[in-house]
């Protein structure tokens, strides 16, 4: 199965990674693989098997609902870009 | 052309826990912005999320109370996008296996009929924190002490008709959260926020028309309000023969207005699938069960309660059964007061009134249901009349006293019921009052001689300085004159 230019693009705005035109070329080349081994394991007979969720054979463990961080503010903020008034400062959103 | 309404409902629901879905942090509102954002919740690299057994108690409790399927086996995905107040760049959510199934629930309508709403499925989710998008030097503040506060979010199904059926359902839902104590129901706060699916199509027609949804209403009227304007938006375009666009709107409830916010083009693709830093969840007989003991009286039943235990009528009934605080407090009311049909209407009346016009809630009410209760005793054994009652309920609301009887002493407001003294007054104004007491006798019309029995009520109120009983009044006063 291939992949076209535009599904490649539509990816990287979607996860936020820069992609230039040369490196377009060679992912198509790449996941195009990729995808061409997801087909290949799509041909196996899957009928008897249940969906998994997990790979491990096992099941989450609940905690109880009782407080147990601290604040630790200064310690977050001190490795933060930039902060005020106990806010982080991020680039503009407007929505 | 005449138009069905279909109305389906996303309700988010932020769950009353003590800590997060996925960490220990506390939960608690009001607090200085990220001191309750810890590393998990700030998506440090390396944490690992662990759920909160409460989230699942209280999502199980719900589904009960909702008539619902309980899901046994419960999966987390990723449901990805970037935003800020999103740290991780993914929500952690439910999608093909959440923990609440289909259910329903039965509302009542102002025309007396009820209706089932049925509910597709409810799931768990975390909520995200806050974007400040005042002036920070052209940069927006992040707080993310909200970020990862557990929700459900409970979905129905295109069941709702009108604004008033969605409106009752939503009411409805703030009732049964409250009540089952797994929210804290403060809208103001967000605590329930509500997005509204609207299509519209020809009468009558078996075919759904295209739909928009508008997101975060957080308060009844805003939701009634953002019905009826879109339903407005959609039946012009409609009769201009146009098509709808399915998109996503936001609702300025201050102006009355809507705007496109994303058009199903431009529509998130959230490439969900499974968390892989969570297992499954299994909810077994015991944790079901566990839920189910804790499930307390659900305001249905109050409601059928209220009527009988306390002979209320139906619309009374559903008033002060509907809000878990304000059906203590008519309750605590009433043991205090003993008449519960007094307490009922002053509830209903004094006391909602000035609820509303402070925009407060039962749960900042200055004065207690003990408090009120006393009040209720002395309306009913007379020793104040219901002006003077008025008075006594503004000097416990603004904390002059705290004690009915001491204010009713100190402002001489007890009224009068002794006999011989109403009495005297009485035969003192008749005697002043000579033309209108023969007036009265000479008249046969007995709805004109009524009207006239209150010409002198009004003499005789001032006499006792406002104190007089006026229900003695007015058995001395046809004593006098008609025997």
């Amino acid at each position: 199965m291939s992949i076209s230019r535009e599904d490649i693009e539509k990816v990287a705005m979607l996860a936020r990674i820069k992609v230039d035109d040369e490196q377009v070329s060679a992912l198509e080349k790449d996941l195009g693989n990729i995808l061409d081994l997801v087909d290949q394991l799509g041909t196996a007979d899957t009928d008897s098997v249940e969906p998994m969720a997990h790979p491990l054979d096992a099941v989450q463990k609940l905690r109880a609902d009782e407080v147990t961080e601290t604040n630790q503010r200064e310690a977050f903020q001190a490795i933060a870009p930039a902060t005020e008034d106990g806010l982080y400062l991020v680039p503009r959103v407007i929505e | 052309m005449q138009w069905d309404i279909v109305i389906g409902l996303e309700i988010h629901v932020q769950l009353a826990t003590r800590t997060k879905i996925f960490s220990g942090s506390s939960t608690a509102y009001g607090a200085e912005p990220n001191t309750q954002a810890n590393a998990v919740d700030l998506a440090m690299p390396g944490m690992l999320p662990v759920p909160n057994e409460n989230a699942f108690r209280y999502a199980v409790m719900f589904g009960l109370a909702t008539n619902a399927e309980i899901g046994r086996r419960s999966v987390f995905e990723r449901k990805n996008y970037f935003y800020p107040d999103l740290p991780k760049g993914y929500q952690t959510t439910q999608l093909a296996e959440p923990i609440v199934g289909p259910g329903y629930v039965d509302i009542d309508l102002a025309d007396g009929s009820s209706k089932r709403v049925r509910i597709h499925h409810a799931h768990l989710e975390e909520d995200a924190g806050k974007s400040l998008h005042e002036d920070y030097h052209g940069m927006t503040g992040i707080d993310l002490n909200r970020a990862g506060t557990p929700l459900i979010e409970v979905v129905t199904e295109p069941d709702m008709n009108s604004a008033e059926e969605a409106v009752a359902f939503a009411k409805k839902l703030h009732s049964l959260v409250t009540s089952l104590g797994i929210c804290d129901g403060d809208m103001s706060q967000g605590s329930m926020r509500f997005d509204v699916n609207i299509s519209l199509k020809p009468k009558g027609s078996g075919e759904l028309g295209t739909r928009t949804e508008t997101k975060n209403l957080n308060s009844f009227r805003f939701m009634e309000q953002a019905i009826a304007h879109e339903v407005e938006r959609q039946m012009d375009i409609l009769e201009d023969g146009g098509e709808i666009v399915q998109e996503t709107r936001l609702y300025n409830g201050d102006r009355d207005e809507s705007r496109s916010m994303r058009t199903k083009e431009e529509a998130n693709d959230y490439r969900y699938f499974p968390c892989p830093d969570l297992l499954p969840v299994e909810i077994d007989d015991a944790f079901i069960e566990d839920a189910r003991a804790r499930l307390p009286e659900l305001p249905d039943e109050r409601k059928a309660r209220f009527r009988d235990q306390y002979s209320l009528n139906d619309y009374d009934a559903g008033v002060l059964s509907g809000d878990a605080r304000l059906a203590a407090f008519f309750e605590e009311t009433v043991q205090h007061g003993k008449d519960a049909k007094l307490a009922a209407n002053w509830i209903q009346g004094e006391f909602s009134a000035r609820l509303n016009a402070e925009e407060k809630t039962v749960a900042d009410s200055p004065i207690s249901g003990a408090q009120l209760g006393a009040l209720v005793v002395r309306i009913a054994d007379n020793t104040v009349s219901s002006a003077g009652a008025k008075k006594v309920f503004e000097a416990l609301w603004i904390g002059e006293n705290t004690d009915v009887d001491a204010i009713i002493e100190e402002k001489g407001l007890k009224q009068v019921s002794d006999t011989g003294a109403l009495e005297a007054m009485v035969d003192e104004v008749l005697s002043s009052m000579p033309e209108q007491v023969e007036q009265y006798k000479n008249e046969d019309n007995p709805k004109k001689r009524k009207k006239m029995l209150g010409g002198f009520m009004g003499p005789l109120m001032k006499a006792s300085k406002g104190q007089g009983n006026p229900k003695l009044f007015n058995e001395i006063l046809l004593k006098k004159l008609e025997g």
